[in-house]
């Protein structure tokens, strides 16, 4: 156990090293990626912008610009090149939103996903098998764009059930906090919900076909008994192991489609902003942290598989 | 493909791999018939993913004929304006954007069929180019994709040690970022620099641009289902055979291992066209894709959105087409992976 954690701790950090360099680098290498002249806009100077360079240390190499903006983000100061705002401060403003997107939405989409996915292997071949997975094939079909944009239409607009996007904090009222984040939940689940109900459906139809799920049958146990506590506990692995890495990505403002049709000013509203102006610190930042979360849900995913099967063993 | 690429690796065999429903009669079929030549036999038999590929035709005809209709039928072109403009619906002239700036919805004649947007362009025109250019982008992505996830697959399983220790960890790099913010990131940076890589040279408004951002971005998901394969593949006794008889390490990649990974990657085609015209219209949407006045599924979604509630028809026209089209891709991938490989356990969507 000590070792699985120091060998996952060390990947962790190389996995981050690696990308906030390549981050980093991809920008002084392109043509017009130059920050001095995004910063200078189209009016300086030569000489203001060689002063702008010159204050920024965009004249200092590459590597000590990269350990000047490492030991920033750690301390805390560092600061947009085009906006002037400090990026953490930015990121803490957004984090609420974001984690309440992904907490409900994870939630949301977990639970939905594996009731369809029991749904559709109890009653394989039947009616609702079929019409559930038609519904899954549409929902993993739609761009959650496109259906926040018809949600705000029709249920903003034309009927008035949900606001139009936006997001209130939880501590200034929970009731408005729940309303404004009920349409974006369900858009970000749909895809989730049709890709899981899916995976487990197979897993599930797998599963029920093993020997010792027979033995159990045959030993007289309840077909509800057997369903919970032989076939759905084994068949729930795969599905753990998805839902760790997709929240992962929402956590770290992978959500960026449904944060920005519902204008929900979370991180990845703020990175596609930062995209937008080619602006490398929030991004540094953004995709670090995103990085992060996907580093340590997997771990935690690795670990949790090795409760629920004690079959597998940890390795690095 | 998070699942388990071992699981997978071992389950495409073929002799094993048909469901037991279908084993009766298929092994009186099967006997004489490659897997090829089974599976399009199981394909022929699923109804749904025949229909659902005629769908996907049909769009992809609509679309290449989107010159045709433009200049036969609509007389106009995608990106001209008739914003001055009126046209005649049920015998009265009316404004093709009227004097608040709304557009005209569909009029279901052969001018303006599905309406116009607030530049008075035909929406009808722009959907059958846009599709042209989202289609076109996204097999263009597709075909990058499988190209370098083969590749990179086969090579990492093969060689083992510190190369398939480098690919890995590479894969690894690019599957920790979210595909959206690295492909909008990417997308962003080249949109406005180009590409300009040895003999490859693209300009920033290129659709090639976000083809190769989305191609590069879902090169994981391909390349290590194949290494996994290839892992498993490596040990059995044909490659030692080949081995032995003195074939070089290329050649063993090529003409003994590339064949047998052949039914795992043509699995993975339909799936990638799916997700690579979703990101094309996601991309698009966030300013990251085809560039305007191109069109393009996602660009006329995003377009339509933002002259919400004026004019809902501009979100539906492409929204519709676009789902559609993902979802015909969707259930035809689906009956290709039964056909090809019944055991199988591909994650789609991502």
């Amino acid at each position: 156990m000590r070792r699985f954690v120091v060998r996952r701790v060390a990947a962790a950090i190389g996995v981050l090293f690696v990308i906030s360099v390549l981050t980093f680098l991809i920008f002084p290498t392109i043509p017009n990626g130059d920050p001095a002249l995004r910063i200078g806009g189209r009016l300086a100077t030569a000489q203001e912008i060689a002063q702008i360079r010159h204050e920024w240390g965009f004249d200092k190499p590459v590597y000590v610009q990269y350990a000047r903006t490492m030991e920033k983000i750690f301390d805390g100061t560092v600061v947009s090149y085009t906006q002037g705002v400090n990026v953490l401060d930015e990121i803490r403003h957004g984090l609420p939103a974001t984690l309440s997107l992904a907490l409900g939405a994870g939630f949301i989409w977990l639970m939905l996903g594996i009731l369809f996915g029991v749904v559709t292997a109890i009653k394989a071949g039947r009616f609702a098998d079929r019409a559930l997975t038609v519904l899954a094939f549409i929902g993993v079909s739609s761009p959650p764009f496109f259906l926040g944009a018809l949600v705000i239409y029709y249920l903003g607009y034309k009927a008035g059930v949900v606001p139009l996007g936006g997001y209130v904090p939880l501590s200034q009222d929970p009731l408005q906090w729940f309303t404004h984040l009920i349409a974006p939940w369900l858009v970000l689940s749909v895809l989730f919900i049709g890709i899981y109900s899916r995976v487990l459906r197979s897993t599930l139809l797998d599963t029920l076909g093993e020997d010792y799920v027979r033995t159990a049958r045959a030993k007289g146990i309840s077909e509800r008994r057997v369903l919970a506590r032989h076939v759905l506990r084994n068949s729930l692995i795969p599905i753990i192991s998805l839902w760790g890495l997709d929240f992962a990505q929402v956590i770290g403002g992978g959500a960026i489609l449904t944060e920005s049709v519902f204008s929900l000013h979370g991180v990845g509203q703020f990175a596609a902003e930062s995209i937008g102006r080619l602006d490398l610190p929030p991004i540094l930042v953004v995709t670090m942290l995103t990085a992060f979360a996907v580093v340590l849900l997997s771990a935690i995913v690795d670990i949790l598989y090795a409760v629920l099967d004690p079959r597998i063993r940890l390795s690095g | 493909m998070v699942i388990d690429s071992g699981t997978s690796a071992t389950g495409t065999e073929f002799s094993s791999g048909i469901p037991t429903e279908l084993l009766g009669e298929a092994r009186e079929r099967a006997s004489g018939l490659g897997p090829y030549q089974l599976a399009w036999w199981r394909l022929r038999r699923n109804r749904a993913a025949l229909a659902f590929g005629a769908v996907f035709l049909l769009v992809l005809v609509l679309c290449l004929l989107a010159p045709v209709y433009a200049h036969d039928i609509a007389h106009t072109g995608p990106n001209d304006n008739h914003i001055t403009q009126t046209v005649k619906v049920g015998g009265k002239l009316e404004d093709v954007v009227n004097s608040i700036g709304l557009p005209i919805g569909p009029t279901w004649h052969s001018r303006f069929f599905l309406g116009a947007d607030t530049n008075g362009r035909d929406v009808a025109v722009r959907l059958l180019y846009g599709g042209r250019n989202s289609l076109e982008v996204g097999i263009v992505a597709t075909l990058i994709t499988m190209v370098l996830a083969t590749i990179v697959g086969v090579v990492a399983g093969y060689s083992g040690g510190l190369l398939d220790g480098l690919l890995t960890r590479a894969l690894d790099v690019i599957w920790a970022y979210p595909v959206v913010i690295l492909g909008v990131a990417l997308g962003a940076i080249l949109a406005v620099s180009g590409i300009d890589v040895g003999f490859v040279k693209l300009k920033g408004s290129s659709l090639m641009v976000p083809a190769v951002v989305i191609g590069i971005v879902y090169v994981p998901y391909v390349a290590k289902p194949v290494r996994g394969q290839v892992l498993g593949l490596r040990e059995r006794e044909f490659i030692e055979a080949a081995r032995v008889q003195g074939q070089g390490t290329l050649r063993i990649m090529f003409s003994e291992l590339l064949p047998n990974v052949g039914s795992t990657v043509i699995v993975f085609v339909p799936l990638m066209l799916a997700n690579a015209v979703l990101l094309e219209a996601g991309l698009s949407y966030l300013g990251a894709g085809v560039q305007p006045p191109n069109p393009s599924w996602g660009t006329m979604i995003a377009d339509g959105i933002s002259s919400i509630p004026a004019a809902i028809h501009l979100v539906l026209v492409p929204g519709i087409m676009l789902v559609l089209a993902v979802l015909s891709i969707n259930v035809f991938g689906d009956g290709v992976r039964d056909a090809l490989d019944p055991r199988a356990k591909i994650r789609i969507g991502r």
